[in-house]
């Protein structure tokens, strides 16, 4: 359906963009330099043959152990052409930070936000860069691989209940 | 062979045998005055909500126990029902709640995720409210069914009950001279 899209944006950046294996969901995919994402983003959106109004869901990739190890991945929806069309964008670990997309879909906000949370990608321009879902006393970013799948951080001192079928209290947390 | 000294009863005076008398009179009805007049305070934070309102309409009616009174201020409120997952950023809230409720208070763990975190053990969730505040009920399910969280009620209504109540539980400090 969005084959046009992916070859408006490879003939529009012949540089900047580049075809990406297709995903199992139908979507065309294509990879984008991170430095130049805010203006393509601009075109796919103000372009009349394309019109991408929104961002549906921006998130975020942790692909640990490879080069570059994280990948941005935006959503995009038109829905008065009812087209779809998904951008990647490699990150690498060396350099976390992403032009935000604010200024073109206001929706992106939270996404961005909650990509900078979970994933520890800053993205420089957003207008109000906090986390989203975890608190400020927060260390570390949850999601990413070699994040402890049980790293809590109690916010305040819990109680000692004995161990019965619970498993491991707060002493030997890992 | 024990003598008959070591099967009597400590000695009483006449005077305390009858102040232990009434003040077991009045703790018995103090007991179940309060059983069956418990206000909650739901502190619903996820499905298990939708089993509380189930519970709390007309087909289960937990007004039958006298516990049909939602207080949404804690200083109203005798029990405590944390409905669903509690997770860390919530933590100081719940604690919070529970210190500013008057005594005597009780609390429920309603539902899994209350009582040990359920399935969320990751980063994120609280591994069961009693790391925060202390318990009287855990009610198992994911979530309980109705019959089971009334099944918990009536084993706090016993746990009520069986406790020691007073009239005034503590004297108030114009009284006592200070």
């Amino acid at each position: 359906m969005s084959q046009a899209a992916a070859e408006a944006l490879l003939a529009k950046f012949p540089d900047d963009v580049s075809r990406a294996p297709q995903g199992p969901g139908g979507d065309d995919l294509v990879f984008v330099k991170k430095e130049r994402i805010a203006e393509v983003c601009r075109f796919l959106k103000e372009d009349p043959a394309l019109r991408f109004n929104m961002a549906p869901y921006v998130t975020a990739v942790d692909y640990l152990g490879q080069e570059p190890r994280f990948e941005v991945v935006y959503n995009l929806y038109s829905s008065s052409l009812n087209h779809r069309l998904r951008l990647r964008v490699k990150v690498p670990e060396s350099d976390l930070t992403v032009p935000t997309v604010c200024g073109v879909w206001r929706g992106a906000d939270w996404f961005e936000r909650y990509c900078y949370d979970m994933y520890g990608i800053t993205f420089p321009g957003h207008p109000d860069h906090r986390r989203l879902f975890m608190y400020d006393e927060f260390v570390g970013h949850p999601l990413r691989k070699d994040y402890p799948l049980r790293g809590r951080q109690p916010l305040t001192s819990e109680r000692d209940v004995p161990e019965l079928l619970r498993g491991p209290g707060p002493e030997s947390r890992d | 062979m024990p003598s008959e000294i070591d099967i009597v009863p400590a000695v009483t005076t006449r005077r305390e045998e009858a102040q232990g008398f009434f003040e077991g009179l009045v703790s018995k009805s103090l007991g179940w005055a309060r059983k069956n007049s418990l206000w909650q305070y739901p502190f619903v934070t996820a499905c298990c909500g939708m089993e509380y309102m189930s519970v709390a309409s007309a087909r289960y009616d937990i007004a039958r126990f006298g516990a049909e009174v939602p207080r949404f201020s804690p200083r109203q409120a005798d029990l405590l029902l944390v409905v669903g997952t509690i997770n860390c950023k919530q933590g100081p809230v719940l604690k919070r709640i529970y210190e500013q409720m008057a005594e005597p208070k009780w609390v429920i763990a309603f539902g899994v995720c209350a009582s040990s975190g359920g399935f969320y053990d990751n980063y994120a969730t609280v591994q069961g409210i009693d790391r925060l505040v202390p318990v009287d009920v855990y009610i198992p399910g994911c979530p309980p069914r109705p019959e089971q969280v009334l099944d918990g009620l009536i084993l706090l209504q016993k746990k009520v009950q069986a406790q020691q109540h007073k009239l005034i539980d503590r004297v108030p400090a114009l009284a006592a001279g200070k």
